[in-house]
């Protein structure tokens, strides 16, 4: 921000106490620069050596980070030497399922939207494998801070279809109280705050609760360690808050994994128009942040890095740690967006026949022997069902009260807002064919 | 930024569920505004000479982000000192204000920007003191937030900061959709033109149509040289289709219009309430044979037309003022206060404010939150009736 120079010239309203005035002393991180010494003593850049030859560090030069895999796109591990991944048959079925589950939500409600019966929608095709991956090596205790491509990290923490619905239609079940456009999801425990439309805001956000978190578990050390999952795009990497909060987080050793789930597009924007340079890992390491890129088609890859990133975020007093999930987006944007208006359909075609996270866990799955073609199909279906049976009565269900449009500003309705709920009542009792109630519980009287 | 930065075709393409209700079947204020006929628009070419649009010049049909287009178009063409950029310019825009004019006019003069609301603002301000004239667009209003440091600490300190050396920020245009269309929530609903208008340094424009839009743009990027915030209401971007010339030609900042004249009561709205006054005033002459009232579009909210606005109270003793955004702290609170400094003792009823209650824009309730007809046709018996 600016110079702070009223702070700084200690031009407070407060007056100096003599208390605050600290005697001279050397400071621990005092850094001198000796006569003769061979690298840099200045305070900012402690480890360089000095050196004769100008050249300056060419950012295409250096070797792209290399991205993690367990599986290949035939669903078989790549390296056989290697032990197989450390979860259960269960677990992986578990994990199938919720990526199948979101996917097939999306199909049904992206065609609803269309149908003119849901505003808006968001699907979150190709990257279920990064949501429900890395959503799976967290706790319940954890907390998520999410932007709003990751129904799959909802539906690995246990949000029902009837939340998803309820969110979706804006009714009187919905925790938003309706007041969200679709897919702002949110849940109390365990806590995943609810979305919020502005990008990258929730970042440095994450790096404060995960400071809080840390600062509780020291002061009860009978609990176990916490830490925050943040998501975001690599379009949202662009905002000064993301910055803002790898440094942030770097500087104060908060527990916190932030996940970008690199998808090529930002709306119709390419990675190229979006940054130079490789990717949004690189910019992990110049945070000093542990940082690893893995293929976000690959649920394995996701999930052990997200495992021992949480190690990581644990370790040492806590920790931030950077993952990028490579992706490709493709869906539209939403359902506001038509994406042939700026990419090829082909493109978009290759990639969905190339690889996906879904038919990937799924080759796995057949190739384990524990999944089949009738069991594909059986469990989609009945997972048809069951959304279109949510999405059937989280339609029909009221709208909360009309007195919800003003709580929840404050912690309680101001004199202010009481005047203008009067008013708004006056004029709906005055008028009462230019309004339709009857969709808002309790109708007129909400408002009392 | 961004955000879901998502929602334009379904604006006006897609079907859409309203999540605030349809209106009731037994409506008679509360209807659809019907842009096909209402008096606000420019329906035949005729009907814009006797106005401030160019005499005899030709005329197109054309919606509000077509006009927009067609106003950066002829910006281009003009000086090639200006540029357009901002996030997903460069395919057209999400609401289609800047399609084509990547092809015509290059990838050096129109581009996409990384998604950095404030890296925007600080670079059309940087650009702008090095003698170009930045178009800069932020997708929603509701995304410009993070570019308000540049904005209130910088483009509109610039010139008072650099005093003697002349430097300023003129010929700095930023453009921002912004209002409610019935489904945007908390977060594209936005409407934050009394932020800005607070700030003395910057100009806050927001047009009611498509000709006002280019003759306004072209003004603000042409005719004056300080930084212009012009604020495009969204919802009229595809509902909004009259004549607008085709050449250039601008519309002076600071001034107001009477678009409506009347004796009994003045109404001083600007942007997309613009249309639900006219519905009211209709409403009201309907019911009260003999009344007239006077509609008052202030076009800049700031510095604003102090005098246009006490002349109509002077002569008619009554006014109302009507935005979209919260009633606190708004403009209507600056509107009233100075009609009462200035023209006390002709007021025959207080000023009244209608406008959105003290509270976010809830999907489920933006019906009840914003103003509407019966609100504002109310406000007219109540104020005529005091």
């Amino acid at each position: 921000m600016s110079l702070k120079l009223l702070s700084r010239n200690g031009l407070r309203s407060q007056p100096v106490t003599t208390a605050r005035i600290v005697p001279a002393r050397r400071w621990s991180s005092s850094i001198s620069q000796r006569p003769g010494s061979d690298s840099v003593r200045f305070p900012g850049a402690v480890n360089s050596k000095f050196t004769s030859e100008m050249a300056f560090l060419k950012a295409s030069d250096l070797p792209a980070i290399p991205t993690y895999r367990v599986m290949d796109s035939d669903g078989y591990q790549i390296d056989k030497t290697r032990p197989a991944p450390n979860v259960t048959n269960e677990e992986v079925l578990t994990w199938y399922k919720n990526m199948l589950s979101v996917s097939v939500m999306d199909v049904v409600m992206f065609e609803a939207q269309r149908q003119g019966r849901l505003s808006f929608y968001m699907v979150s095709a190709g990257e279920e494998g990064i949501t429900v991956g890395s959503a799976a090596a967290l706790t319940p205790d954890d907390v998520v801070f999410a932007q709003y491509r990751e129904a799959g990290v909802f539906q690995q923490r246990g949000f029902t279809l009837k939340n998803f619905m309820s969110q979706l239609f804006a009714n009187a079940n919905d925790t938003g109280r309706g007041r969200n456009m679709p897919v702002h999801y949110g849940q109390n425990y365990p806590r995943t705050h609810t979305i919020s439309s502005p990008l990258a805001t929730q970042i440095p956000q994450a790096a404060g609760a995960a400071y809080a978190l840390k600062l509780q578990d020291l002061q009860n050390p009978n609990r176990d360690p916490r830490i925050v999952a943040c998501y975001f795009g690599e379009g949202a990497a662009s905002e000064g808050d993301f910055h803002a909060a790898l440094n942030i987080a770097a500087t104060r050793s908060c527990p916190v994994v932030f996940i970008c789930r690199n998808n090529g597009y930002a709306i119709s924007t390419p990675t190229l128009e979006q940054y130079r340079g490789d990717g949004i890992a690189s910019r992990g390491v110049g945070y000093g942040i542990d940082t690893i890129r893995v293929d976000g088609n690959d649920v394995f890859a996701v999930n052990e890095a997200m495992k021992e990133a949480r190690r990581l975020a644990l370790s040492d007093g806590g920790r931030p740690v950077l993952i990028e999930a490579m992706s490709y987006r493709v869906s539209h944007h939403s359902t506001s967006d038509d994406s042939f208006a700026y990419r090829a359909r082909v493109e978009v075609e290759d990639w969905k026949r190339r690889d996906n996270p879904i038919i990937r866990l799924r080759k796995w799955l057949e190739n384990q022997g524990i999944w089949s073609e009738e069991q594909e199909k059986e469990t989609r279906d009945e997972m048809r069902k069951a959304v279109l049976k949510e999405f059937g009565e989280a339609e029909q269900e009221k709208k909360p009260s009309l007195r919800d449009a003003f709580t929840d500003v404050y912690e309680e309705v101001t004199e202010e807002q009481r005047e203008q709920m009067a008013e708004l009542k006056r004029i709906l009792e005055t008028y009462p064919d230019e309004y339709d109630l009857r969709p808002y519980k309790d109708g007129i009287n909400g408002l009392d | 930024m961004t955000s879901l930065r998502t929602h334009f075709r379904s604006f006006a393409q897609a079907p859409r569920r309203f999540y605030s209700g349809a209106p009731s079947t037994a409506a008679k204020l509360n209807l659809p505004v019907d842009y096909k006929t209402t008096p606000i628009l420019h329906h035949t070419s005729s009907s814009l000479s006797n106005t401030e649009y160019p005499a005899g010049a030709t005329s197109k049909r054309l919606n509000l982000y077509q006009a927009i287009n067609s106003a950066l178009r002829t910006a281009l063409s003009k000086s090639d000192r200006t540029i357009v950029f901002g996030e997903d310019v460069g395919f057209g825009g999400v609401f289609r204000c800047t399609m084509d004019l990547q092809t015509e006019f290059g990838s050096d003069r129109v581009f996409n920007t990384p998604l950095t609301e404030q890296g925007i603002a600080g670079f059309a301000i940087g650009a702008a003191v090095e003698g170009m004239k930045p178009i800069a667009e932020i997708q929603f209003a509701d995304y410009v937030f993070p570019a308000f440091d540049q904005i209130v600490n910088e483009a509109a300190k610039f010139r008072y900061r650099e005093g003697g050396t002349g430097i300023n920020a003129g010929g700095l245009v930023i453009r921002m959709p912004c209002g409610a269309v019935g489904h945007g929530a908390l977060y594209h609903s936005q409407s934050p033109e009394s932020l800005f208008a607070h700030i003395p340094g910057l100009r806050v424009v927001m047009p009611r149509s498509p000709a006002q839009a280019k003759g306004l743009l072209l003004s603000s990027i042409f005719e004056h040289n300080d930084p212009v915030v012009f604020m495009e209401p969204k919802i009229l971007y595809r509902a909004a289709v009259e004549y607008v010339p085709n050449e250039y030609y601008t519309i002076p900042l600071s001034k107001a219009e009477v678009i409506k004249p009347g004796n009994d009561l003045t109404i001083i709205s600007y942007g997309q309430p613009l249309y639900l006054c006219s519905s009211a005033i209709s409403a009201v002459e309907k019911a009260m044979p003999g009344v007239n009232v006077e509609l008052i579009d202030l076009r800049t909210i700031y510095p604003w037309d102090r005098q246009t606005v006490i002349d109509s109270v002077k002569k008619t003793g009554r006014a109302i003022v009507v935005h979209e955004s919260m009633v606190n702290y708004g403009v209507g609170a600056e509107v009233a206060s100075t009609i009462q400094e200035s023209a006390f003792l002709r007021l025959e009823a207080p000023v009244k404010r209608v406008a959105g209650w003290s509270t976010h824009t809830g999907l489920s309730y933006e019906q009840f939150i914003l103003p509407d007809v019966a609100r504002i046709y109310d406000a007219i018996k109540q104020t005529l009736e005091y």
